[in-house]
């Protein structure tokens, strides 16, 4: 049975709850996918942009599954996390076949200087 | 047996018929894909116009999906608008298919590379009746998903190099909506503990969590629905596919995101909401209506224009929120707000079939003459009149006039600026209308123009033309069964209603 | 009874089916496109004669469809409906008969025809709209139909010109769109002929109702042509003569002066069009483009060109006539819709006889030319004296009540503006009548007629202007009858002013 962990932050500082820093965690690494995203050319950088961006919603999600449950984790954001992942690895597969394509047309493996 | 059939289990079908279609023409060797597929477009249609029938004069129905009720299982809701956006995709799903159909048999030699449209497209169908169905955030989330996939899938049909670099930019900015969406439910479920939309609309207080959401799931879906400045991913994505599949992004595909973006701005969101939101969403949405226009403009390949304009015409629709997001006290006399919905609607509907019918009537004048630069339409009159005709009708509605679908759209909106003191909308809708004439008639002119050489002409089957046209004809007439459009809408709880605010710090009252 | 309901919308059906039904016949199915123009253009007259009968004796012809929330399409008969319905029903016919003379043999006719089934319908429409949405949606059809029309020849300048066109019709109906929306928040859904339902917002918002006048007023006036928006008229010139006609007499520019009308009397109504003083305005406006028009029309060598700043300044008459208030001012703006219609058209027709048997174009090339087709300037004679102002064509008529009405309400300017303009006309058509009938001919004498012909031209493209020449004449003369224009614009203007 999981016993609530709880993570030191200093003395006399409040205590900082496991599902707070999940969610910390979660919301940087969505923030440096985001900006990954934007600031990478390379077509395989933005598409593991995207897998991080990913894997920050879905730590949200489990750090929310552990909020407010002291014996037992929600399990309807465990499952929706499966289902996401599940969802997110299609597209991911998706992104890269598409990737490869590119590269074996036309040689390119950056976006812009594409002709119009 | 019967029991299958009831009318309760009509919000299963419309999604289960598209679903069972995908997977049949998949399995089915590439040959018989375009008659099977057809075949179970028309049986898509069938519960959509059911479903229209069924709920004339307002009324709604839930359907819980294996009989498990929210919070536990996954509720389907039809109600009024959501019938109005699955009518809509399926009467121009329905054309497009016929278009398709003639278009993957006779136009293109290579059947292998067509053979993938017939079971995305129905499992994008199947996704956008989804959306319009689905009362559950996380499963909004799946279908916004299958949406994206296979919309990037068709759009990448031709297998063309720019297709495919152009696709990969709409499936890595899709993929970041959905996550930002993802995102912002993530949150939402963590303040309310449920998923289901109702159940989470009287759970949520007004709060930092609340607006965070908010903020995500809005930004997640108007990256999708390609709103100013968002919507870099839209022109090249939807200007290198094939006719018919340009035709289902653009007038169909875009509007998926914008229901959720409205239903979940009124079911959910009211309590973070204040006015600033309306007037920043409507104020994208101004600037997208000229940013769009003048970019139409200024383009030398038609369907490239026909893409910008997609952008500006998605830009009016957002000038619903401004109108419907009004201060406490005001919501006692804002009638107006039935009109602005009205006219987002309307602009919904004419934009729809508008936007389908220039995308086919492009495809034709592609096929005819081998590209689609704006010298290849010098007298185009002369040689394709149906085309040419298609072409000024689907004009007429998208710039506005009277009588269609498009003069109805923005005769509504207008009078709701009016009424709602909000005149500063009006120089914005106006020139985006002469705007949007411009480009239009940029077009016509040069179809009416005169040829110096003949350009040698590639016959094109009758069918294509008459379908392009059928949807021109369809943005015009939709203006005239007003009355029964807007007494569906009836059915949806929020209809007509303004969202209202208290004016100190957007606290909201239910 | 339920035809009166169904009437209204089969007069404007009665051109707009036959205009579908030739979009789908093929190119060469000539004689029933033929029958079905003449068919539709006899039937609509027709029934606006059988309506026009029944309006007389009494009796109300409305049809309605609600569209959605105040949004009705009505069409309703009323006696300046039924004046301007007659006028293009009228003009429908002779101009078809003259149009399937004129292009015979000529390319792309069935897109022609089509289109002009189109533009009669819209201008049927604007005449039995009898509220502003109905009308809005008749004049942006307009619009819409006549472009096909001017840009018809495929060549670049005609091209060009449809350009010109849009710009300037699409931007006045856009603003013509504002005001009417406006005024609808404002006011609810406006009907024609309730000035008093206006009048009850003037109190705290009449500078709004001003606002709004001017902006429907600017829109109107783009298609009236009044200064400044009067520029597409010279261009669009290089239409085919029967578009010119239909044009500059019945469809586009009348529609505006038309709509100027239903806007002083049926919408706002003359008090409190008065009591916002936005009249004085429009007709110095109005004075101004008739002065600029007339002073033009000297400089134009073109024939077509120089009727066509004709028009300009004559349908400015119709403006001025309805911004001075008083019965008899109004009684001569509504009659000159009908006589500037007539006699503008007659002109036209003959431009086209000219151009089409001699190839003559410019007003330099017509010396002597009264010789050659003696029937064509008698007609194309009688139609300028009209313009000029001289008794007894219906011309005269039109001035003679614009005069008095300015003199009777004090505004002796006008008369003044009135009498410069005729001095002007004078200067611009006396010369060709003078050079037609007395002058030289050329020393290449004309092209013959043909010898199997019996007329100087041939009969489709005569017989029209010989009709119109008619109807001018006619219609000075016979002022007096209970059956004249005349009449019937003092009957529209006693109901204005008495609510009769």
């Amino acid at each position: 049975m999981p016993i609530p962990q709880r993570v030191q932050t200093g003395k006399g500082a409040r205590v900082m709850e496991t599902h707070e820093l999940y969610g910390v965690v979660a919301v940087g690494l969505f923030c440096i996918g985001l900006a990954a995203v934007f600031l990478c050319r390379h077509l395989l950088k933005k598409i593991i942009a995207t897998k991080i961006i990913g894997a920050g919603a879905f730590l949200m999600l489990i750090s929310i599954a552990e909020r407010d449950a002291e014996i037992i984790a929600d399990p309807v954001p465990h499952a929706m996390v499966i289902t996401g992942i599940v969802v997110a690895v299609s597209a991911a597969a998706f992104a890269l076949a598409l990737a490869r394509q590119i590269r074996m047309k036309s040689g390119q493996s950056e976006f812009g200087g594409e002709p119009k | 047996m019967s029991a299958l059939f009831q009318s309760s289990n009509l919000p299963a079908w419309l999604v289960l018929v598209p679903v069972i279609g995908g997977v049949v023409t998949f399995l089915l060797p590439v040959r018989l894909r375009g008659g099977v597929g057809l075949l179970f477009a028309a049986l898509t249609t069938l519960p959509a116009l059911f479903a229209g029938w069924l709920l004339t004069g307002g009324t709604s129905m839930r359907h819980a999906l294996g009989g498990w009720e929210a919070p536990l299982g996954i509720a389907l809701e039809l109600d009024g608008l959501g019938a109005v956006f699955i009518l809509m995709t399926a009467v121009v799903g329905l054309i497009v298919s016929i278009y398709a159909r003639v278009y993957f048999s006779t136009v293109v030699p290579d059947p292998a590379r067509a053979s993938m449209f017939w079971p995305l497209w129905l499992l994008l169908w199947a996704g956008l009746n989804g959306m319009y169905l689905s009362e559950d955030l996380f499963n909004l989330y799946v279908v916004i998903e299958v949406v994206g996939i296979a919309a990037v899938g068709l759009a990448v049909l031709s297998g063309k190099t720019p297709a495919l670099v152009a696709g990969l930019r709409y499936l890595i900015a899709a993929i970041v909506g959905s996550m930002a969406y993802l995102m912002g439910v993530a949150l939402l479920f963590g303040a309310t503990g449920v998923l289901d939309i109702s159940m989470a609309a009287a759970a949520l207080d007004s709060g930092p969590t609340a607006r965070t959401a908010f903020a995500l799931i809005l930004l997640g879906l108007m990256v999708k629905t390609a709103l100013f400045p968002l919507h870099f991913w839209l022109p090249p994505a939807h200007s290198s596919a094939e006719p018919p599949v340009s035709a289902i992004l653009s007038a169909l595909v875009l509007k998926g995101t914008f229901y959720i973006i409205l239903r979940l701005w009124v079911e959910i969101f009211d309590v973070s909401l204040s006015f600033a939101a309306g007037q920043i969403v409507g104020a994208l949405g101004a600037t997208a209506v000229i940013w769009g226009s003048l970019q139409a403009l200024r383009q030398d390949r038609l369907k490239l224009v026909i893409a910008h304009s997609s952008v500006a015409q998605i830009g009016y629709l957002f000038l619903l929120f401004p109108l419907i997001t009004v201060p406490l006290g005001a919501s006692g006399e804002a009638e107006w707000a039935i009109f602005a919905w009205t006219g987002a609607i309307y602009q919904v509907l004419a934009h729809g079939f508008a936007k389908a019918a220039f995308f086919l009537a492009i495809g034709v004048v592609v096929i005819a003459f081998g590209n689609d630069r704006r010298e290849s339409i010098l007298n185009l009159v002369g040689r394709l009149p149906m085309v040419t005709f298609a072409i000024g009708l689907a004009g007429v509605s998208l710039i506005g006039l009277p009588p269609s679908g498009g003069f109805l759209a923005k005769w509504m909106l207008l009078k709701a600026v009016f009424a709602s003191g909000q005149w500063w909308w009006v120089p914005f809708i106006l020139v985006g209308s002469l705007l949007t004439a411009g480009y239009i008639f940029m077009i016509l002119r040069l179809a009416f123009a005169p040829a110096d050489k003949e350009v040698p002409m590639r016959k094109v089957p009758r069918g294509l033309q008459l379908c392009a046209l059928l949807l021109a004809i369809a943005a015009i007439v939709i203006a005239l069964p007003a009355e029964w459009i807007t007494g569906l809408l009836q059915g949806m709880s929020a209809f007509g209603d303004p969202v209202e605010l208290m004016s100190n710090g957007g606290e909201a009252v239910r | 009874m339920t035809l009166n309901v169904w009437l209204p919308l089969i007069i404007v059906c009665s051109s707009l089916l036959p205009g579908i039904i030739i979009f789908f016949l093929s190119e060469n199915a000539i004689r029933t496109r033929t029958v079905l123009n003449l068919m539709g253009a006899v039937l609509k007259l027709v029934l606006v004669a059988f309506v026009y009968l029944g309006y007389r004796s009494g009796e109300v012809y409305l049809f309605t469809f609600q569209v959605t929330v105040d949004l009705h399409f009505m069409l309703r008969v009323d006696a300046l409906a039924l004046l301007f319905a007659g006028l293009s029903s009228v003009l429908w016919l002779v101009t078809t008969i003259y149009a399937i003379g004129y292009l015979e043999g000529s390319p792309n006719r069935r897109r022609f025809f089509g289109f002009f089934s189109m533009c009669v319908t819209a201008s049927t429409g604007i005449a039995l709209s009898g509220n502003l949405v109905t009308f809005f949606v008749f004049y942006e059809f307009l619009t819409l139909a006549t472009y096909p029309l001017v840009v018809h020849r495929g060549t670049r300048k005609a091209v060009e010109a449809g350009r010109n066109y849009l710009f300037y019709t699409i931007g006045g109906g856009t603003v013509l769109f504002v005001g009417i929306v406006a005024l609808t928040v404002l006011a609810g859904p406006v009907e024609f002929g309730q000035g008093a339902q206006l009048a009850n917002f003037i109190e705290g918002h009449s500078l709004e109702l001003k606002l709004i006048f001017w902006m429907m007023l600017a829109g109107l006036a783009v298609k009236a042509a009044i200064f400044p928006f009067h520029g597409w008229l010279p261009v669009a010139m290089v239409a085919p003569a029967p578009v010119s006609a239909l044009l500059h007499a019945v469809a586009v520019v009348k529609a505006g002066a038309f709509g100027i009308i239903r806007l002083v009397y049926d919408v706002y109504g003359v008090e409190l069009a008065s009591e916002l003083s936005v009249l004085p305005p429009l007709a110095v406006f109005a004075a101004f483009t008739i002065i600029y028009g007339s002073l033009r029309a000297i400089s134009q060598d073109d024939l077509k060109k120089r009727l066509a700043y004709s028009t300009v300044s004559q349908l400015s008459y119709i403006a001025l006539g309805a911004a001075v208030p008083g019965m008899l001012s109004s009684v001569g703006a509504i009659v000159h819709l009908v006589h500037q219609g007539i006699m503008k058209i007659t002109l036209f027709f003959c431009a086209g006889v000219i151009a089409e048997t001699t190839g003559a174009h410019k007003v330099s090339e017509l010396n002597g030319i009264g010789r050659r087709l003696p029937l064509t300037m008698a007609a194309f004679t009688i139609g300028a004296l009209g313009m000029i102002g001289l008794p007894p064509v219906a011309g005269f008529v039109s001035k003679w009540y614009l005069s008095v009405g300015a003199l009777s309400s004090g505004q002796s300017w006008v008369v003044l503006i009135l009498l410069g303009s005729s001095a002007l006309n004078a200067i611009y058509f006396l010369p060709i009548i003078f050079a037609a009938w007395f002058k030289e001919p050329p020393v290449e004498a004309w092209p013959d007629k043909r010898p199997n012909r019996r007329f100087e031209a041939p009969w489709m493209l005569l017989f029209p202007p010989l009709v119109t020449a008619i109807f001018s004449l006619a219609a000075g003369l016979f002022a007096a009858s209970s059956w004249s224009p005349l009449s019937l614009a003092r009957r529209i203007v006693e109901r204005v002013y008495f609510g009769l």
